[in-house]
């Protein structure tokens, strides 16, 4: 069942790339049993576009967004960036992961710094580091280890770290996931902002329905383990969003049916 | 000053016009028993005459004294002093165990010899070597620190580099690996028969024998550091932007560094064993060339000077390397002080 809202016409600004996942399968072998994980994926996304992918846990999210990285290489299926297929991991796509996996031996800057690093343009570009750290809010902790660091903070360096390098593509995987809810609104509205002014192609992993319908253009719900696309639902909304909108409401309602939650909302 | 901690506060905080009683039963007490520990050992140096034939006795006894009566006034001044009041007060009960120690083992020896001469050399007779064969002391010294240092570093750069090497490529470490486990376990000083008669000279048999016990546990540990960092720092490099030699450089061996560490410190005990062995038999020199050249000739007082002074350079070794660990290793939390 695709279920398609009516969807307002929204430009978008040419950096983003476009991002194209076509029939894309994946499995792991777990002591030689194969565990299908993906199930003949297709997903069209437009340059600019915020898509996020909401699922129940273990369905194959995070898989998704390892292809989509470049990481792992799909068992079948293709996946192409601006009609080039994706064979390994580029900068252009940067990914903000589940755990913030923060180096532990570097400070926050240094943390932040890696991508300019590994790329060898950091000399020139130091001042865009520090420009990052402001924006998430640490620039009082740009000296301090990771482990000096609470889990809230913690992702805010990994977003930091990702957005420094002006990605064409941001793949988010539950990145406000620690953060208090207070906190996690600002840095919704934040995303929101950043995405509008920089205009790059955003595929966000949540489990949070509110948090997707807020922030994006289309929510894409997957089934349950092998993943495969239950819904195509656009939000039709322009920005900001306000939580309390009936619309939004009702979108709500009809995901959590689709996630089999009808009774909780 | 500059420096302000909590005890600086309670110290400023406390009434400072009248030592009370109070006062010589806590932190004062301690300092006094241990100067009084100290004026014991001087007075029964100078008191009682000595058994044997030792020529620095009147000298000890008066050092003694002079470090009771700087014990003394550190004690009554430490609010003064800053850190090293501080150091003292925390060191007091260690100078009463010392000073108490010492008193004790002059009067086993040098004054009633219920301790079987020459067997136990009195303290005298060992700040007689310190004073009277100070060039050939320090002469070995030298000759031992140069052999060490000469292998460690050599055992510790070849380890380190094959470590990180059998740990990153597969291909290295399947040739390198049987190897590794072929030779490795055998202790290195089972190589020395064979080492001294094929190396140009024993010098150099000596620093290949260092190198060895060095570098077996520095490459293991640094392999298996270097193995086990977490797939998922790799993938944050490489979506990044990172090509393989950022991984190996930036990830790779930063992330392995704790274990190299441990490898270090495991190297540097196994190559004191060689080091001092080495001497023995072949090397004419160093500390390990100076305790049998002293056995030989029944010196007992120069075996146990060169003891101290050994124990004193291994101790200050591994207190290097742990301090600079904790220079290099501050993101680590919870790390063992030395
Ligand atoms: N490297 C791997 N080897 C074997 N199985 C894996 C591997 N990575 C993931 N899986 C399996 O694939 C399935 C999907 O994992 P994935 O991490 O994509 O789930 P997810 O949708 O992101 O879940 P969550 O919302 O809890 O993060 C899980 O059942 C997991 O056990
Ligand atoms: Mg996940």
């Amino acid at each position: 069942m695709v279920v398609q809202s009516t969807a307002e016409a929204i430009t978008y600004p040419a950096v983003g790339a476009e991002l194209d996942i076509e029939g894309v399968s994946h499995a792991f072998d777990i002591d030689g049993a194969t565990l299908p994980v993906l199930d003949n994926v297709n997903l069209s996304i437009a340059p600019g576009e915020f898509v996020a992918l909401l699922g129940p846990s273990g369905c194959g999210k995070s898989t998704l967004l390892r292809l989509v990285a470049g990481l792992e290489k799909p068992r079948a299926g293709s996946l192409r960036e601006d009609e080039a297929r994706i064979t390994g991991p580029h900068p252009s796509r940067v990914v903000v992961f589940q755990d913030p996996t923060l180096f532990p031996w570097r400070t926050v800057w240094d943390n932040v710094a890696l991508g300019l690093e590994a790329q060898g343009i950091l000399k020139a570009q130091r001042h865009r580091v520090d420009a990052v750290i402001e924006l998430v809010g640490l620039s009082s902790f740009r000296n301090a280890y990771p482990h000096q660091l609470s889990g809230g903070m913690a992702q805010r360096v990994a977003l930091a770290r990702a957005l420094v390098n002006d990605p064409k593509i941001l793949v988010l995987d539950e990145p406000l996931g620690k953060l208090d809810s207070l906190t996690r609104i600002a840095m919704q509205s934040e995303l929101v902002a950043l995405w509008q002014r920089k205009g790059f192609t955003t595929l966000l992993v949540t489990h949070d329905v509110e948090e997707a319908l807020v922030l994006a253009n289309r929510v894409i719900v997957l089934s349950d383990r092998p993943a495969r696309i239950k819904a195509d639902i656009a939000v039709g909304r322009p920005y900001p969003r306000h939580r309390g909108d009936p619309y939004l409401a009702e979108l709500r309602k009809q995901i959590l049916g689709l996630l089999g939650l009808e009774a909780t909302w | 000053m500059s420096t302000y901690s909590v005890s600086d506060a309670t110290a400023a905080a406390a009434p400072r016009a009248a030592i009370t009683f109070a006062d010589l039963s806590g932190s004062y007490g301690v300092g006094l028993a241990a100067s009084l520990a100290w004026l014991a050992f001087g007075l029964s140096c100078l008191y009682w005459p000595d058994v044997g034939d030792w020529s620095r006795t009147g000298s000890l006894g008066i050092g003694a004294i002079v470090i009771a009566a700087f014990i003394l006034f550190g004690t009554f001044s430490a609010d003064y002093l800053g850190n090293a009041g501080q150091a003292l007060r925390k060191r007091a009960p260690w100078l009463v165990a010392f000073g108490a120690f010492v008193t004790l083992w002059e009067v086993a020896t040098a004054k009633f010899a219920w301790l079987p001469l020459p067997f136990f050399p009195p303290p005298q007779a060992i700040l007689e070597v310190y004073t009277d064969d100070l060039p050939k002391l320090l002469d070995s010294v030298f000759a031992s620190i140069k052999l060490q240092l000469g292998g460690y570093v050599i055992g510790a750069t070849v380890g380190f580099i094959t470590g990180v090497s059998i740990g990153w490529s597969q291909k290295i470490g399947y040739w390198v690996h049987p190897v590794l486990r072929f030779i490795g376990p055998l202790p290195a000083t089972a190589w020395l028969p064979i080492a001294f008669f094929t190396f140009p000279s024993s010098w150099s048999a000596s620093t290949f024998l260092i190198a060895l016990a060095t570098g077996f546990p520095v490459t293991v540990l640094t392999w298996s550091g270097v193995a086990s960092v977490s797939s998922a720092y790799y993938d944050v490099a490489r979506t990044l932007g990172a090509r393989p030699s950022f991984l190996v450089l930036k990830v790779a061996i930063p992330a392995a560094l704790p274990h190299v560490f441990v490898g270090l410190f495991m190297g540097l005990g196994s190559s004191f064993a060689v080091l001092v062995v080495a001497e023995m038999i072949g090397v004419k020199a160093g500390l390990g060339w100076y305790l049998q050249w002293a056995q030989g000739w029944a010196a007992y007082a120069n075996m146990y000077a060169a003891l101290i002074v050994m124990s004193l350079l291994c101790s200050g070794a591994i207190t290097l390397l742990f301090r600079t660990r904790d220079r290099l290793l501050v993101w680590q939390k919870g790390v063992v002080k030395w």
